[in-house]
């Protein structure tokens, strides 16, 4: 029994990393892709262009390359750009969530009504308050089902950190399954995965309900 | 019939707008007095909603100018208007949609508070007891807290109405504000217009409300092929019109 707590301790300090990199990867990546959605609209056809090559590039290679070449390929190129192990994940992640959020909220925005932006425009609203105060806030409610996909897809995706020799979840019961020659940590393992994503998807059916008193 | 003063509102001169090599707007001239309610009638396709909406810089007139209450929001020599003195001048412009084009996301109250508060910088009380006595106003007191997907497409129009009010606008234009309207409920959007031009407000209205326009209008003005045909009194176009287009227009209506 103290066997089965002890294994279980060892997998949630895993879980604490697998978190953290979970909640720093969401907090900075719906910024980026609400920015650069806004960029792919933009009028200025070399900043459409940017984004294209950074939203193509990035959904169209594997996670697990962009996560070598930012920590192993990064300090090739830029000697002395070296991030910390952790770091470079994290960076990783952001850059390629906002890339699928960036395609989201791109889809959100556009399916937005044209009246919407007419409507604003004859109440003597600028770009930016029609932006914040009309389309944004209709858009999140759009975009909520997709948004929720990708959450737990992000937890399933943090695995992929332990090529980098990154404790967490995953590699700390792996460790204990090669020493102790047990499947129990796997399925502890699992067990905590499921429960992650349990919290994200109760999180995201209360936020839908709250954007249900209209429409 | 409203009283009209001689103060000029709306002036438009030469005003032409081409969508590629189709023009929609052939040199307009208009020009609105204070207190003046004008309806702006005609075929499908004569360009009567891209005439509102180039006055409110909806869509950006090719050629011509307009002045708004002696402003200029678009230059006879065109050079450009800085968007900032546009979105000012426009502002004593409102518009009415066909298709309401409310805010979903926010209640009845909420799309009439919209504009005071993030254009005008009205603190939130303010703005909510003027919204409030606006809902009022066309009949909606009782719905404030509704949102739209909730209302009726009558109500929805008045709280669209109480919303360009909320602005404090001295010109309204409506752009056929009863077309997506069940025949049932075009009266009590109607109704609110019309007091509304009791009160003197000045106004632009396209509609297909033929009564409507007889009754209330100091002048008509039959929309044809982007130019302005005819512009005259109710009786005058409605009974003896120059030009046998508007007749065979109006037999047909009826
Ligand atoms: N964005 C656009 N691009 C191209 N053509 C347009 C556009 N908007 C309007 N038009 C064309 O301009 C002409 C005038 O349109 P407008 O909507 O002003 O007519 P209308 O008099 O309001 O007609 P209706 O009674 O059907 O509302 C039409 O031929 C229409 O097809
Ligand atoms: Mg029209």
């Amino acid at each position: 029994m103290s066997y089965l707590i002890k294994s279980a301790q060892y997998i949630l300090e895993g879980g604490a990393v697998t978190l953290k990199l979970f909640f720093i990867t969401l907090a900075f990546s719906l910024p980026l892709g609400f920015v650069c959605a806004m960029a792919k609209t933009s009028r200025i056809r070399a900043v459409r262009i940017v984004m294209e090559l950074y939203t193509s590039i990035v959904r169209g290679t594997p996670l697990l390359l962009q996560i070598f070449f930012v920590y192993y390929g990064l300090p090739i190129l830029l000697p002395g750009l070296r991030l910390e192990r952790f770091s470079a994940a994290a960076l990783t992640f952001v850059l390629n969530y906002g890339a699928y959020f960036t395609e989201i909220f791109r889809g959100g925005i556009q399916s937005i009504d044209r009246g919407q932006y007419e409507a604003s425009r004859v109440l003597g609203m600028s770009y930016v308050q029609t932006m914040t105060r009309i389309v944004l806030p209709q858009t999140i409610k759009r975009v909520l089902p997709p948004v929720a996909n990708e959450a737990i897809t992000l937890v399933k995706d943090t695995a992929l950190v332990v090529v980098l020799g990154i404790g967490d979840i995953l590699r700390n019961s792996k460790e204990i399954v090669s020493r102790d020659f047990t499947i129990v940590p796997f399925v502890i393992a699992a067990g905590v995965y499921l429960l992650m994503n349990y919290g994200v998807v109760l999180f995201f059916k209360k936020l839908e309900q709250r954007y249900s008193v209209y429409e | 019939m409203s009283e009209t003063t001689d103060r000029e509102m709306i002036r438009v001169e030469g005003l032409c707008k081409s969508y590629g090599s189709l023009e929609v707007l052939k040199e307009v001239d208009l020009s609105v007095k204070k207190g003046e309610i004008i309806s702006i009638i005609g075929p499908s396709g004569s360009g009567k909603s891209t005439f509102l909406r180039s006055l409110i810089h909806l869509e950006e007139a090719s050629a011509g100018s307009i002045l708004i209450e002696g402003e200029a929001v678009r230059r006879a020599d065109n050079k450009s208007v800085p968007d900032a003195k546009i979105r000012q001048h426009c502002r004593k412009l409102g518009m009415v949609f066909q298709n309401f084009n409310l805010f979903p996301h926010k209640t009845a109250l909420g799309n009439v508070m919209e504009g005071p508060v993030t254009v005008l910088k009205k603190s939130r009380a303010d703005a909510e007891r003027e919204a409030r006595a606006l809902l009022d106003k066309v009949g909606l007191a009782g719905q404030a807290m509704q949102y739209p997907c909730t209302l009726s497409g009558g109500q929805k129009q008045r709280v669209a109405i109480a919303r360009a009010l909320a602005m404090e606008p001295d010109i309204m234009l409506f752009d056929e504000p009863t077309s997506a309207l069940d025949p049932e409920l075009i009266g009590e959007v109607l109704a609110v217009i019309k007091a509304l031009a009791e009160e003197h407000m000045t106004m632009l209205v396209v509609t297909h409300e033929m009564g409507f326009a007889r009754e209330v209008s100091d002048q008509v003005i039959f929309m044809d092929e982007g130019r302005i045909l005819e512009m005259a009194p109710p009786d005058k176009i409605f009974t003896s019109p120059d030009h046998p287009r508007i007749r065979t227009f109006l037999d047909k209506m009826i």
